[in-house]
């Protein structure tokens, strides 16, 4: 008798540290990936405060403030470097790749997945694969055709390459937006006497601009992230963006300024990752390429 | 659903537009030109430019690419030792960067996929490494194994590891992107902490599309955390599985920017990678023609990826019409 009412009890204590055995695993598995992932972001951001005293004596404990913390090396990257240009440049690259990604794009989205019929899927898809063409392959007979154009050196090479990633890109996005458009607004409007152009512009635009704005943020911090075109194309610092300008310009030969280094790097780190962040789920749902459906 | 049903008649009549320019067959190319001529002119032209340099003798100084040279620029690639280091190391970063980034993704996609306090803090930080642009957090890296001020030197010296006299001295620091084996080691530990967000949150992708009546039904007979892995979860995930590995392969593969930031290929050419060694010989060297005959050597995996994917998607595809 004592061991039949038994049994469920001892059955539930066992659940009960099983489940805490499982959630302590949880928490110590989600703490080490998020510290291993922010643990450069955690030391850039620790560094940029620092005085020089207590950053270069290697007996300093590194972890802590044995100076006090100094506002110096941020007035120091923004006075005295060109980094302000650099933020100018990027700003004024993002925004006109922005400008000329949303012109492209959705006219072709729409296309794809409205007029094309069965075969825009597919072209879709080839499109998108266009952004897996990694810059490796292509910025060196880039480079001779930025030349060729008069554009090396100038920060409009970067504008004219840049869309290059971000409409394959964008198109395949867009794309997944306009599939949920209920199309029937759109005949409606053409039925009450507008144009095709006029419905669209009616009613299609204003039901898909999360869409639009989905697009507007990826395109502008892909800009953002790259690196490997911009090196290859501007040499003259007055042109360079934040993520070229920072390497080649704030380390001198042998001479680093850690602090602000670490600085002008964490100003564009977090506000590019908070955006991103947000929009983040469209990102994933474009890179399933539909294997997931949800 | 209350709208009279629409006929093929009036939507076809609605479809042919105001405009001439307005028909289907006009108005769909027409709304793909700016999209497609962008594609063909900047991505489809440099990459048939990319073949033609390769064959030729065009150099900065010397932008003649029509001096056919045959195989010359492939010859005297291969033949450089730089160059065989660099193929071996691409391949071999990869392959232990993916490997690695495909069973930690599998956790952290499973962590990130239930409930607990802090998880939106969490997936934030987790994402980081992908989320900001790679040059920038690469630099924190840079900063983060330097020679004399790394920050672990000095944990490793406090707890009496480093240093005169003791387990891994008698140097006061390890000297992370100076020696052969630690500088790859740092590079494929790069590669890793960059690509593992983005394979996670495919995973995590198709983690949740798991319906949750296959979960209940397999609580409901009896099937452990083990037996769901292994039977339920797995076969389930295999296809996004091969999606975020394929997608994290192009990355690490294809990378510039870390071998760059991090250790300019060395110490001595000793971390050197396809994508860097062609930088140095076609931009720095200025001469093209080597640079693109050793990007080239990209292209033959590049095309095997594409094709796989092309694959995995007309096979979803499919499924969705059954």
């Amino acid at each position: 008798m004592a061991n039949v009412s038994n049994a469920p009890e001892e059955r539930t204590t066992n659940y009960k540290s099983r489940r805490i055995f499982g959630r302590t695993v949880l928490y110590f598995g989600a703490t080490l990936f998020a510290m291993f992932a922010a643990l450069p972001f955690a030391w850039m951001v620790l560094t940029a405060f620092k005085t020089d005293n207590d950053l270069y004596n290697p007996n300093n404990n590194p972890f802590i403030y044995n100076d006090p913390p100094t506002w110096d090396n941020i007035a120091f990257l923004w006075n005295e470097t060109t980094y302000p240009t650099f933020v100018l440049n990027t700003l004024i690259v993002a925004l006109a790749v922005v400008v000329i990604t949303v012109l492209a794009v959705v006219p072709a989205a729409y296309a794809l997945t409205r007029l094309a019929g069965r075969w825009g899927e597919s072209l879709g898809i080839l499109i998108f694969l266009v952004y897996l063409v990694p810059p490796t392959l292509l910025f060196i007979p880039l480079t001779g055709v930025v030349a060729d154009l008069g554009l090396q050196n100038s920060k409009w090479s970067m504008v004219l390459v840049y869309p290059t990633f971000t409409i394959p890109f964008c198109t395949w996005l867009l794309m997944g937006f306009f599939r949920g458009v209920p199309w029937e607004i759109e005949e409606q409007a053409m039925i009450d006497g507008y144009s095709r152009i006029g419905a669209i512009w009616r009613t299609v635009i204003p039901v898909s601009l999360p869409g639009i704005l989905t697009v507007v943020i990826f395109a502008f911090t892909l800009t953002l992230h790259e690196f490997v075109y911009a090196l290859a194309f501007v040499q003259s610092s007055g042109e360079k963006t934040v993520s070229v300008g920072v390497f080649t310009e704030l380390i001198r030969g042998d001479v680093y300024f850690w602090q602000s280094l670490m600085a002008a790097a964490a100003l564009i780190a977090f506000p590019v990752a908070l955006l991103y962040n947000y929009f983040l789920d469209r990102f994933i749902a474009g890179f399933t390429l539909g294997a997931v459906k949800g | 659903m209350s709208s009279p049903p629409v006929t093929e008649a009036s939507v076809s009549g609605v479809s042919e537009g105001r405009f001439w320019f307005e028909r289907e067959r006009v108005l769909g190319p027409l709304f793909l030109l700016p999209a497609v001529v962008y594609i063909v002119a900047l991505v489809g032209f440099p990459l048939v430019l990319a073949v033609l340099y390769a064959f030729s003798g065009v150099t900065v100084g010397n932008p003649r690419i029509d001096e056919f040279v045959g195989l010359d620029n492939f010859r005297s690639v291969w033949t450089d030792r730089v160059f065989q280091k660099a193929l071996q190391n691409t391949i071999v970063f990869t392959v232990i960067s993916q490997v690695i980034v495909l069973i930690l993704a599998n956790l952290l996609a499973n962590i990130l996929s239930a409930e607990f306090r802090g998880k939106r803090l969490v997936r934030f930080l987790v994402l980081l490494p992908w989320t900001t642009p790679v040059a920038l957090g690469v630099l924190g890296w840079f900063w983060l194994l330097d020679s004399v001020y790394s920050p672990i030197d000095w944990t490793l010296r406090f707890f009496g590891l480093l240093g005169p006299d003791t387990a891994l001295g008698p140097a006061r620091n390890m000297y992370y992107l100076g020696t052969t084996e630690l500088a790859q080691f740092s590079v494929i530990l790069v590669h890793i902490w960059r690509t593992l967000p983005l394979a996670t949150v495919i995973l995590l992708a198709g983690l949740t599309a798991i319906p949750q009546d296959i979960r209940d039904a397999a609580d409901i007979d009896g099937a452990g955390f083990w037996r769901q892995l292994i039977y339920i979860r797995l076969p389930l995930l295999l296809p996004i599985m091969a999606v975020a590995t394929l997608f994290a392969t192009v990355f690490a593969f294809t990378d510039l920017t870390i071998a760059l930031v991090l250790t300019r290929g060395g110490p001595v050419n000793d971390t050197q990678v396809l994508a860097s060694w062609a930088y140095f010989r076609g931009i720095q060297g200025g001469n093209l023609a080597h640079g693109a005959a050793i990007a080239l050597f990209l292209l033959p995996v590049l095309i095997a990826i594409a094709i796989a994917m092309l694959r995995l998607a007309r096979r979803s595809g499919a499924d969705e019409g059954s």
